[in-house]
């Protein structure tokens, strides 16, 4: 036969791996999903919608903000922001709080720097940090006691609030137990490595299973869809500063587990500080990257006025982020220094 | 002996080679009409001898060489000269060429010439045979084999490579040169060794084409110390600087040449060729190719008449109805083809039909998002990231300055594995381009 049809001319390569944006974002919602499962069991009706409002409002500022005809919401960036989002708030922070946060999040962390793959900082973060500067009392307070007998049937009063309408504030008080990292560092209590572990604790949504996120985040591994070294480096780090500070002292410092399993360290290292974006490119850089992190992480929690740190560990790892890549330029092969 | 240290990155795409890899070296069919190009190396083109109209014998010299950087070109039939002009290649430049129309019926035995024996001759005798036989880096870059060989006194060869690490995914052409002409290969490092003084020779070959090595290995004389080392499977292994790598454990340096480690690659179907023509004094007419991919109907691998059209090539194996792309080479490196209508040379290795359905849905482009992929893929240790980046901005001095960008020799990995499907070849090649035009500037005005 003759061949006829004009030939398409591409450059090599011709093949390609076959991941994409897509791909990755849809292996992190993947993980992310037995956490937020976990949430609405433990939490009930107001962890829903504060998920759903989360996500929402994400979606909603990404499609608002998008420059041009380009339609970026297909790449999944901004449900996995939206995802990670709300597994950072309290369960019972009012939703228009939570709207607010989540447009905050897209707008200032990700849209205002250029976009998809331009935001110098993780934007679900940044989107937790403002509510956390404009509502402490909201986001220091709005927790539930774990499964609670009627919390698919009713809603915490401050759920449904209006805006600016919030609460008085001694209501949060009412609701809630403390979170072990809070009664740990405000009251001197300690709560079983257990609870823990499988997340029957006050806390933040995706605060409260450690091993759940856990499992997310070797899955994320196992797929390549993370830089294993980034959360490797981090609880290698928080675990042999606390073993050492606890082995000095165990009535001053809480044990390497205790520091391993509370708060949002497991969200945190497995799905935040390795935002690639926002997290050095070279293996070298990653680790001294994760040891930032790790570091600040015992330094906030144990030596501030703040019970929990990984929100600005995470944040100021992102800060360093570009000077760490230039200090780990790879070396090129055949430049000068190398060889044998 | 050889460590088997690989090299940093790299990547592992689908090989595809079982299709070719059992299928016997075919004789190809003479085209009607055969093109055969008096530029296929890196140099200057050879000048034509023959004069229109004239009748040549197979094998008889066509083109002589002009000067040291050149080799000769042979007939690739018994036929008539028909037409000296300019013919299409495949970079899409013009190139002085000549059109052979081969007799029909012809015995097509080809001419000898003044052989070159083993036994006696010098190794300046052997590299002068080298270039008399038109021989060229067979493995893609034709780069004459005579001036790699003919080196500066001061250097000496500690190890003589013999390239037989086929890397790129759907090519089985060294492998099947290995199979089936050991005698070939072993008899060319002879030559070789001879030739460059070498203290020691060994054969790589990739995992996957080992018992190839084997072949080669139980063809070797008695008392002859060749020895394989067997690679692991990763792509680029076959890169001459990565190969260096993992048998001598050390780095050629930037801007350097393998000799520099006292290192010297050759193609083992470069030498495969090199043992089959030295000993009749003859010269290259024709090569192996693999034809293949999911757009050819009978794909294989064939000895092909230089200056065999691209066309008649594809219709004799048969394509499938939607072939969209052809690809000269391997899909990670292959020179893509505008056209049909260029001829086979000798550093062509093997081409690749894809129809619609490996059309590499790429997508839109995405924006970068730093994962780092590339930088751990990218087996010369450069950051394809940071260089995409500064190629986006026209930055292409800070790219070659402070990031290494003459290092890259466009391997593909970074492409390959980039999830955002930025195009990473394509703008290093383009900025590479961009230095050049500078460079050349630069000279123009440092003369006027």
């Amino acid at each position: 036969m003759t061949l006829r049809a004009p030939l398409t001319i591409e450059p090599a390569p011709h093949v390609h791996a076959g991941t994409s944006v897509a791909w990755i974002m849809l292996h992190v919602v993947i993980a992310l999903i037995p956490a937020c499962v976990f949430a609405v069991y433990l939490f009930g009706l107001a962890a829903l919608l504060t998920l759903l409002v989360a996500t929402l409002s994400c979606l909603a500022a990404e499609r608002l903000l998008q420059r041009g005809s380009a339609f970026t919401l297909a790449d999944g960036s901004a449900l996995v922001t939206g995802l990670i989002y709300g597994l950072t708030l309290p369960p019972a922070l009012p939703l228009w709080m939570v709207a607010m946060g989540g447009f905050v999040a897209m707008a200032i962390g990700k849209t205002l720097f250029g976009g998809l793959g331009s935001n110098a900082f993780n934007p679900a973060l940044v989107g937790r940090v403002f509510l956390q500067a404009a509502f402490p009392a909201a986001m220091t307070g709005a927790w539930l006691t774990p499964l609670a007998a009627e919390r698919f049937v009713t809603l915490p009063e401050a759920t449904l609030t209006g805006p600016f309408l919030a609460p008085a504030s001694g209501s949060y008080d009412a609701l809630t137990g403390p979170t072990p990292l809070g009664d740990w560092k405000f009251a001197g209590g300690e709560t079983s490595t257990f609870d823990l572990a499988l997340g029957f604790t006050s806390g933040s949504l995706g605060e409260t299973s450690a091993l759940l996120l856990l499992l997310g985040g070797l899955y994320l591994v196992w797929v390549k869809a993370a830089n294993w070294r980034i959360p490797a480096a981090i609880l290698l780090t928080v675990a042999i500063c606390a073993s050492l500070l606890h082995g000095i002292d165990p009535q001053r410092y809480p044990s390497a587990s205790f520091m391993l399993l509370s708060g949002g360290l497991m969200l945190g290292a497995w799905f935040m500080a390795t935002d690639p974006v926002a997290s050095p490119l070279s293996a070298a850089g990653c680790w001294i990257y994760g040891l930032v992190i790790g570091l600040l992480v015992v330094l906030i929690r144990l030596c501030s006025g703040q019970p929990e740190g990984v929100m600005y560990a995470i944040l100021l790892g992102n800060a360093l982020s570009p000077h760490i890549d230039r200090w780990t330029q790879p070396r090129a092969y055949g430049a000068a220094g190398g060889g044998s | 002996m050889w460590g088997r240290s690989a090299f940093r990155g790299g990547v592992t795409p689908a090989t595809h080679k079982a299709q070719t890899q059992t299928q016997r070296i075919r004789q190809f069919p003479f085209a009607p009409l055969l093109e055969v190009p008096l530029l296929q190396h890196a140099g200057r083109p050879a000048l034509p001898v023959v004069r229109e109209g004239a009748a040549v014998e197979r094998g008889a010299v066509l083109g002589r060489a002009d000067g040291e950087r050149s080799v000769p070109v042979h007939a690739p039939a018994a036929g008539r000269v028909q037409r000296i002009a300019l013919m299409p290649s495949v970079t899409g430049a013009m190139v002085p060429g000549i059109y052979l129309e081969p007799f029909p019926g012809a015995t097509q035995e080809v001419a000898s010439g003044t052989a070159c024996d083993l036994a006696t001759a010098t190794a300046e005798d052997i590299i002068n045979a080298v270039q008399a036989a038109g021989i060229v880096g067979l493995g893609g870059a034709a780069f004459p084999t005579h001036a790699k060989l003919r080196m500066p006194p001061e250097r000496r060869v500690r190890l003589l490579i013999i390239n037989g690490a086929e890397c790129e995914p759907w090519l089985t052409t060294d492998y099947r040169v290995m199979l089936e002409q050991p005698a070939d290969v072993v008899l060319g490092v002879r030559y070789l060794l001879k030739a460059t003084g070498a203290e020691a020779v060994v054969l790589a070959v990739e995992e996957d084409g080992r018992e190839a090595g084997e072949a080669v290995l139980a063809a070797a004389p008695e008392g002859m110390s060749l020895k394989a080392s067997f690679l692991p499977t990763r792509y680029p292994q076959g890169a001459e600087k990565l190969l260096i790598r993992a048998l001598l454990g050390v780095e050629v340096p930037a801007g350097g040449l393998p000799i520099d480690v006292g290192a010297l690659c050759i193609n083992v179907a470069t030498a495969a060729e090199i043992g089959r023509l030295l000993p009749f004094g003859r010269g290259i007419q024709e090569r192996v190719v693999t034809i293949t991919g999911p757009g050819v109907l009978d794909p294989g691998n064939y000895r092909m008449p230089i200056g065999t059209p691209l066309r008649f090539a594809l219709e004799q194996v048969g394509t499938a109805a939607d072939v969209t792309r052809v690809f000269l080479g391997g899909p990670m490196m292959g020179q893509p083809l505008a056209s049909l209508d260029v001829p086979i040379t000798k550093g062509i290795s093997g081409f690749v039909a894809f129809t619609s359905a490996e059309y590499r849905d790429a997508g839109r482009v995405q924006p970068c998002i730093h994962c780092g992929r590339c930088v751990q893929a990218c087996p010369m240790t450069l950051n394809p990231c940071q260089l995409g980046l500064l190629a986006r901005h026209g930055e292409v001095e800070t790219m070659r300055r402070d990031f290494h960008l003459d290092a890259c020799f466009e391997c593909g990995c970074c492409a390959y594995v980039c999830p955002s499907h930025i195009p990473l070849v394509q703008e290093f090649r383009a900025a590479k381009a961009e230095l050049r035009r500078l460079a050349a500037h630069a000279v123009t005005e440092e003369k006027s």
